[in-house]
């Protein structure tokens, strides 16, 4: 068995007319973290769905393999059942369920099992006390009238409860406060282990400050452009993207 | 990407479908003449006053003109239409003495066991009368009438004739005047004074009869102080002709009494579904409507709450769900005639594969009617590009001491909710039908819990189809 979980080779993307990721290479191991780095606009919200293959984006050239298999054609929900999941920058509201039962519903659908409903809600409980959600919130539909940080934690939430085995997290620190962004480290936390990896996109790297990384690549232009070690990212918030730009 | 498109055109409704024999004890022949009223009145055994008041609104109807709005009527064919159609079946009291194919039907349908489970107590119409009728003890020691309208008219008739066709008077359309015509079948409760009816009343009406109509005349009235949840519940198997629905619901609500009325309407896609409902509410006195419209090829239906007593509420809460070649022109109406009245309206509907709803309104609020309020909510969910749907509100209001809110929404499904539902392992079809049953939500959780169940097992069902 392959250590390799994801592996993009020379991936590129448009969305409409306008061409935005152009030749993305990625190789993500179990047992680590990675992150993308980069500008606004430089194409990080489109590897993520990309990889979810939205149908909103078009994929011109190139390959998207999990575990040895090519999933770049597969539907949304089959690649979320081979166990990739991805936080979003925007979770959508959908009136009418409610996050428990949406979640039930979910973990049902990923794992093809009945969800027994005790060991779930204490699972939930568990889960909900560590991320300092309001228990209320999980009766309300869901994402309905959350603030923007209970959404991002209620994404985290999702995360832990559907456990993949590659946890795409776009954009999930922005917009958070600083305790906040804690929180969401500690879920990330208890999530990893060496079996799985997570993928971390932001254009900040708050994040990074409380959380061990193992890579992290600069993405401008649609191409990664340079791929480090923690200490890259502190290049970045030191000196910008500049010198990365126009080149 | 190429997708996948599932187009079925005509989805299996499966226990709405089972068709029995067409295997009447008598059948009136097809159209609408005089002669044919009096052959009904002669096979009813009608009192003198029925069968004079049968004939007048025979008149009636005959200088009324079709609606001049909303949907195409023009396939309406009167002499083709048999307006009376006696099952073989007396009136039971026991699902035991009902004919096996008859009760197999409403076996199916889930009467006799929610009438175990949940009901206080069942009326059966099956085409145009009405086979069962049966309530619990202690309500009879409490003096609470439960039974079939032909019944009442004979044993209760200075109620009956003090009620019935008062409230909707047959000028009120056209089709009223032909209900009054040909009417039969139905239910009447009477609670008395300070009565509360706990567990609720459902009256079922099948109609089986290809080429035929159904005519159910439904009379509550609550009394003073008193209160009560009704159900009502129709449906009908599929035929290639044209079946029809003009039934009438009469309620009144007197002064400080509670009237729930549930309907869930499940009629074949062949059926003409021209129904009238209308409340009278009394002071301090509350009306709720709860209205779930599935079927039919074409409806028309506007309850009505007439706000006749200072302080008196009402509230209506309804979804439509139109398919392929359905026309659902549903909504609601309210008259605010006293002080302190208030309304509230939260109308739904949903269309796809080509369906068409419209919900149209009429709010007056009369000078009289200082310090009301009424809201009004109605939101539209088109699923697909080649769906319909409208909002025709009518607000009239003669007073500037009212409280007035109206908001109306027309959306459809977004695709990003589909795709977020879809990274969490819901296929397009579980995506779709959750935003769907999530829309509905408000609505379902507002009807008894088998119909709520029923609901989303319908929008399953209808979404199977419309998935493209």
């Amino acid at each position: 068995m392959s250590e390799k979980l994801l592996e993009i080779k020379d991936l590129c993307v448009s969305a409409g007319e306008k061409e935005i990721l152009n030749g993305i290479n990625l190789k993500i191991n179990k047992g680590e973290i990675h992150v993308i780095m980069g500008p606004n606009g430089s194409g990080k919200t489109t590897t993520a769905n990309a990889i979810l293959n939205n149908p909103e984006y078009t994929k011109t050239n190139g390959k998207i393999l999990f575990e040895d298999e090519d999933i770049t054609d597969l539907k949304t929900d089959e690649i979320a059942r081979k166990g990739v999941f991805m936080s979003f920058q925007l979770p959508e509201e959908i009136p009418g369920i409610s996050v428990t039962n949406f979640l039930k519903y979910a973990k049902n659908k990923i794992t093809g099992e009945p969800v027994k409903i005790f060991a779930f809600k204490e699972e939930l409980k568990k889960y909900m006390e560590e991320l300092k959600m309001n228990p209320k919130n999980m009766e309300r539909s869901l994402n309905v009238g959350f603030s923007g940080g209970e959404k991002k934690k209620n994404e985290i939430l999702q995360m832990l409860v559907l456990n993949p085995k590659l946890a795409i997290l776009d954009e999930t620190d922005s917009g958070l406060d600083v305790d906040a962004i804690k929180t969401v480290s500690k879920g990330i936390e208890m999530f990893k282990n060496k079996d799985n990896a997570v993928l971390i996109i932001t254009h900040n790297t708050k994040i990074l400050h409380s959380l061990k990384v193992d890579y992290v690549h600069i993405l401008v232009d649609g191409k990664i452009v340079k791929t480090g070690n923690q200490d890259l990212a502190t290049i970045i918030e030191n000196e910008g993207y500049g010198k990365y730009k126009n080149k | 990407m190429e997708k996948n498109k599932t187009q079925v055109e005509e989805i299996n409704r499966n226990i709405y479908d089972i068709k029995n024999k067409d295997d009447y004890d008598f059948k009136i022949k097809k159209g609408l003449t005089k002669e044919i009223i009096n052959e009904i009145s002669d096979q009813k055994k009608d009192p003198d006053w029925m069968r004079e008041f049968r004939l007048k609104a025979l008149e009636v109807y005959n200088k009324l003109e079709l609606p001049t709005w909303g949907p195409d009527l023009s396939e309406l064919n009167m002499n083709e239409i048999a307006t009376y159609v006696r099952p073989k079946s007396k009136l039971n009291t026991s699902w035991e003495d009902v004919p096996e194919d008859i009760k197999n039907t409403f076996d199916k349908l889930g009467i006799p066991e929610a009438e175990k489970t949940s009901l206080a107590g069942v009326g059966a119409q099956y085409d145009s009368e009405v086979v069962y009728h049966s309530m619990k003890e202690d309500l009879i020691k409490q003096g609470v009438i439960y039974t079939d309208m032909e019944t009442a008219v004979r044993e209760y008739p200075e109620l009956v004739k003090e009620h019935f066709m008062k409230c909707v008077p047959v000028y009120d359309h056209k089709f009223v005047a032909l209900h009054g015509a040909v009417w039969s079948g139905g239910s009447f409760v009477y609670v008395p004074k300070n009565v509360k009816v706990d567990i609720p009343l459902q009256s079922y009406f099948r109609l089986n009869s290809p080429e035929s109509g159904q005519f159910e005349h439904t009379l509550i009235i609550v009394e003073e102080g008193a209160s009560l949840h009704f159900i009502e519940g129709c449906s009908a198997p599929k035929y290639n002709k044209v079946n029809l629905h003009a039934g009438c619901v009469e309620l009144y609500v007197k002064d400080n009494a509670y009237l729930r009325y549930s309907t869930i309407e499940n009629w074949s896609k062949n059926m003409l579904n021209l129904n009238t409902k209308k409340a009278i509410v009394g002071k301090n006195a509350k009306m709720d409507w709860v209205s779930g419209s599935f079927g039919s090829k074409i409806s028309m239906l506007y309850p009505m709450s007439i706000l006749n007593g200072e302080g008196s509420k009402t509230e209506f809460t309804g979804i439509s769900f139109a398919g392929k070649g359905q026309n659902l022109d549903n909504g609601f109406k309210v008259i605010h005639n006293a002080k302190n009245t208030s309304s509230v309206i939260n109308a739904k509907s949903i269309s796809k594969n080509g369906g068409t709803c419209t919900y149209r309104s009429l709010v007056r609020i009369n000078e009289n009617a200082k310090n009301s309020k009424c809201s009004v909510s109605c939101e539209s969910l088109m699923l697909d590009d080649i769906s319909k749907s409208d909002t025709i509100p009518v607000n009239d209001i003669r007073t500037d001491e009212v409280e007035f809110s109206h908001e109306a929404k027309i959306g459809k499904i977004s695709d990003k909710a589909i795709f977020y539902l879809m990274s969490r392992g819901l296929s397009e079809e579980d995506a779709k039908a959750m935003i769907v049953r999530g829309f509905a939500y408000p609505i379902s959780k507002e009807l008894p819990l088998e119909y709520a169940v029923e609901m989303n097992n319908l929008i399953n069902l209808e979404l199977e189809g419309a998935i493209g």
